[in-house]
């Protein structure tokens, strides 16, 4: 992404907010980014749209799973040089409790870096970090700078 | 987490015959934000659509619809084809969802999903599914799931 280039070509980390301003699913979804340091959550901001069951109410569980894959994203956007987005090679969802309708915090850690896969997890909280709504792991295919094509 | 959006009894789908048809559900505020369609319903299976478009873009270099998405019409039709099978609609909530990304969606194109629930067990159900744009046997994506049934009355309380 352009966006990427140029921040990697002045030799600095993109900006992660406007990396996801700049794609349009995370701009629908509601994400915002909180990034102090090295630490990272993603903030899913809650809306009447990303609800799944009315009755209960609760979030859909694919909102869930998109904002966990976002969250792994945007961690290994932060960890590794690469000018292109990470792509999912698979991820797999555990759904612990159901999402409330309201702010979905998330965090993720890349528990192996490869050079060609990522291995990364991440958990989605509400109100308490320690009861997860839902966790997931994944695998990411990620480009090295200097393997990028373009 | 998903209630199958599907009332019983199933609707007339001779109503729809082809893939260009169908209804968006609108009781499920989500799925009509995708503007997701349900093309066909049977008996443990469910046919779903989301159509192409400019705010699901994961990356607006090459304009390939964000696996997110995916993700989201997925889990759909797997809860739809659970909801047919076992007449619980909104009683249903998704325990675990594996995807795999075969390949990347081709932009400008309408994505399907079609998804079996292979088993029903007394609380859970099994379903697989996939994602293609034209031909099944050339999917985007696959993903098997599983479903908690009955999971209206465990509401009671804050289920811990």
């Amino acid at each position: 992404m352009e966006l990427i280039k140029r921040a990697l070509a002045e030799g600095r980390k993109p900006d992660l907010q406007a990396l996801v301003d700049a794609i349009p699913y995370c701009r629908f979804l509601g994400i915002d980014i909180d990034r102090k340091g090295t630490e990272l959550t993603t903030i899913l901001r809650f809306d009447q749209k990303l609800i799944g069951n009315p009755i209960l109410p609760a979030l859909h569980g694919g909102v869930v799973g998109a904002f966990l894959e976002v969250t792994a994203v945007i961690q290994l956007m932060l960890e590794i040089e690469s000018e292109d987005l990470p792509k999912p090679v698979d991820i797999s969802i555990d759904y612990l409790r159901s999402g409330k309708p309201v702010d979905t915090y998330a965090r993720a850690i890349i528990t192996k870096h490869g050079r060609r896969v990522c291995n990364v997890r991440a958990e989605a909280w509400q109100d308490e970090h320690t009861r997860p709504i839902a966790a997931l792991h994944g695998h990411f295919l990620i480009k090295p700078k200097d393997q990028a094509q373009t | 987490m998903t209630i199958p959006p599907v009332a019983l009894p199933l609707p007339n789908m001779s109503n729809f015959p082809d893939h260009t048809a169908g209804f968006i559900l609108q009781g499920i505020p989500h799925a009509a934000a995708l503007k997701l369609m349900i093309i066909d319903v049977k008996p443990g299976e469910a046919i779903c659509k989301v159509p192409y478009a400019e705010h699901l873009i994961g990356n607006p270099d090459t304009r390939v619809i964000h696996g997110g998405v995916i993700t989201a019409l997925l889990d759909n039709a797997c809860g739809t084809a659970v909801g047919s099978k076992t007449a619980l609609q909104g009683q249903i909530a998704t325990l675990d969802l594996r995807i795999d990304y075969m390949k990347v969606a081709t932009p400008d194109e309408d994505i399907f999903a079609f998804a079996e629930c292979y088993k029903v067990t007394k609380n859970i159900a099994f379903v697989r599914g996939v994602a293609y744009h034209t031909d099944r046997n050339d999917p985007i994506a696959t993903c098997v799931a599983s479903f908690m049934l009955g999971t209206a009355k465990s509401t009671r309380g804050e289920a811990r």
